[in-house]
């Protein structure tokens, strides 16, 4: 189990980087979601791997699985799902408003106004 | 317990609530509300730094569960500081964003009070679990607030930001992780105890999460290698935004403060001083590649970045040496260049919106309205920036460079910063002069048409941004005319956290504790 549990960890990490250092917005979102699948697993064997333990207190319990990573587990899914979720919607936005799912920025065009944040910024007039 | 503790991270939670549950659509209610909590926030948080002020640590258990086993926040001189610089930045974002950029978006408000709550948070934590929470609040309120405004580029760089804070994420549970496998607690004060102790054979793996943990605390602060996404994404933000970025750098140099200083520290057996080695080296590649880019910057936006990345270098050189004099000299640092990086992002945008179609790029363009005002705003900005007398800028760099003399590297150290000084003296004098010298006449070849509405006077909507740009930039003034004063405090507070028996035993042992019980 020991070497089951290290080599998932391990492939599913190098999957995500290997994924993240893609140039498109959507091989980026898998490989952070394989990164983060990674860690809870990870996670989840710092409480030391075991089998038919029990988190809580019983009567009869001989052994006992380490509850806190669990918990640690549950807070980290949580997270992750909600930035998944917004990094998804955000790699969305980028796609229909700039025409592209590339993942580098736009280069300045010379002469012209080079800040990225120029765009939209110059328009505005305080109310 | 004193329940004050818990209250800086509980009202910008319900403030936030309120703003959305209860005043979605009234934006002049949203405005009220929002700078009335943050002034509550303000006061709030000196009376705290009052509090904190007889020099013991006070520990607050939720659900008065004992430490380790419940949550604890602590409240000491460190961390009541950075509630008041927080409070107030906070403060002045606010204005700013009423006269204009709150209407740019929804939830401006609300966002901003989140992230307060995560920033207040992450400042008050004793734990490392949870401040991974609270930088996880934090984040997803500034991606928010990032994004505020909307606008391809924004959301291209936004989509970098995002991504970059994921992965650091990561890396921080891998790193929690493996110091939770090795020690079985993730409080501060409990590991502080412990990781003196492991064996030696976990030693390796206990290093490797610590390393970790620098890793994503270095991506926070900006430290070179890792601090490309700042650039990118703080000139892409709205200002108001980058301007309350400006405390988000800080927390990430708190952490390291923080978790090297008081688990990691010198005296934690094998594994003392772990990031120590190599803090002062990254800083100093830092603050160079900071002054190359002020020097290479083509608008002011890119200009203020760069010169954040060059006073996150000074700061951690300060911060590096883990000593008395050193933390102290990070600390007064610390506040200087929050103050003053973010009244050069608000600046800077007030100088953009004046320049019509050149925006903040450095190429002639017609004189703008209240040059004078402005221009001289920029030019305390720049010497504050810099590190020019008389504002705390000098001041900051003084206790730096007096800090480092002892050191061996002193020689190589003391060159990189006056060098470094020099080059983005050279970056600022350059933009100020094109910006606010260079103005060919409407008529001539280089000038667009002239940008008359805001031409004519100052106006209370055009006074209101410029008044809070002089009262950041004053504050950092005051904090140069009352050096000795501040110095004092922060020398106490350094003095406080080196005293790392008096924190460990206000968390673990209150009821022995002078502190915690009582009041």
């Amino acid at each position: 189990m020991e070497l089951l549990v290290a080599s998932a960890t391990g492939v599913m990490t190098a999957v995500g980087i290997y994924l993240l250092l893609r140039a498109r917005t959507f091989p980026v979102i898998i490989g952070l979601t394989f990164l983060s699948y990674a860690v809870n697993l990870f996670l989840f064997a710092m409480g030391r791997l075991g089998i038919n333990q029990p988190p809580i207190f019983g009567a009869q319990a001989t052994g006992y699985a380490d509850p806190l990573p669990q918990a640690l587990v549950l807070t980290a899914i949580v997270i992750s799902f909600g930035m998944t979720a917004l990094i998804v919607v955000l790699a969305l936005r980028g796609f229909l408003e700039s025409g592209s799912d590339a993942v580098d920025l736009a280069a300045p065009e010379e002469g012209g106004p080079a800040a990225a944040g120029a765009h939209g910024d110059t328009a505005r007039r305080p109310s | 317990m004193n329940h004050w503790i818990v209250i800086p991270t509980v009202l910008p939670a319900m403030t936030a609530a309120l703003l959305i549950l209860a005043l979605p659509h009234h934006l002049i209610h949203q405005r009220i509300v929002s700078i009335g909590a943050t002034v509550l926030m303000l006061v709030l948080a000196i009376g705290l730094l009052m509090l904190a002020g007889d020099g013991a640590p006070r520990a607050y258990f939720l659900g008065n569960w004992p430490a380790p086993f419940g949550i604890v926040l602590v409240l000491d001189r460190l961390s009541a500081t950075m509630l008041v610089l927080t409070a107030a930045l906070a403060l002045a974002v606010a204005i700013y964003a009423c006269v204009g950029w709150d209407t740019r978006g929804r939830h401006f408000h609300a966002l901003l009070q989140f992230q307060l709550l995560g920033v207040n948070g992450a400042f008050l934590t004793g734990d490392l679990f949870n401040l991974f929470v609270f930088f996880e609040v934090m984040l997803i309120a500034s991606y928010g607030l990032m994004l505020h405004g909307g606008g391809a580029p924004r959301l291209k760089a936004g989509f970098h930001y995002v991504a970059i804070n994921l992965i650091a994420s990561t890396l921080f549970l891998f790193g929690v992780g493996l110091i939770y496998a090795i020690t079985g607690t993730l409080n501060m004060a409990d590991l502080a105890g412990k990781v003196a102790a492991v064996s030696a054979g976990d030693q390796a793996l206990l290093k490797t999460g610590a390393m970790l943990l620098f890793a994503v605390f270095a991506t926070k602060a900006a430290l070179v290698p890792l601090h490309w996404w700042l650039p990118s994404a703080y000139a892409a933000t709205s200002a108001p935004a980058a301007a309350m970025f400006m405390i988000m750098t800080k927390v990430g140099a708190y952490a390291i403060i923080r978790v090297y200083g008081l688990i990691f520290g010198a005296d934690a057996g094998p594994l003392g001083a772990v990031a120590a080695p190599i803090v002062i080296p990254l800083a100093l590649v830092t603050l160079i590649v900071g002054a190359v880019g002020v020097l290479a910057s083509r608008n002011l936006r890119d200009l203020v970045c760069f010169a954040v990345v060059a006073s996150m270098g000074n700061l951690l050189i300060a911060v590096g040496l883990f000593d008395g004099v050193g933390t102290t000299a990070a600390i007064y640092y610390l506040v200087h260049s929050t103050l003053t990086g973010a009244a050069l992002f608000l600046l800077v945008d007030l100088i953009a919106q004046r320049r019509g179609k050149a925006s903040d790029t450095l190429a002639p363009a017609p004189a703008i309205a209240n040059e004078t005002v402005l221009g001289a705003l920029f030019f305390l900005g720049a010497i504050a920036m810099v590190g020019m007398p008389p504002l705390a800028g000098f001041i900051g760099k003084l206790l730096i460079l007096g800090a480092t003399r002892e050191t061996a590297q002193a020689p190589l150290i003391w060159s990189v910063i006056l060098g470094a000084s020099l080059l983005m003296m050279i970056g600022f004098a350059r933009a100020g002069s094109v910006v606010f010298w260079n103005n060919p006449r409407p008529g001539d070849e280089a000038g667009g048409a002239p940008v008359g509405r805001v031409r004519d006077g100052l106006t209370a909507t055009a006074l209101v941004p410029i008044v809070v740009v002089g009262l950041l930039l004053g504050a950092t003034a005051v904090l140069s005319f009352a050096a000795g004063p501040f110095t004092a405090a922060f020398e106490a507070t350094s003095a406080q956290l080196l005293d790392k028996s008096g924190y460990i035993r206000a968390v673990l042992q209150p009821a022995a504790g002078p502190g915690s019980g009582g009041n």
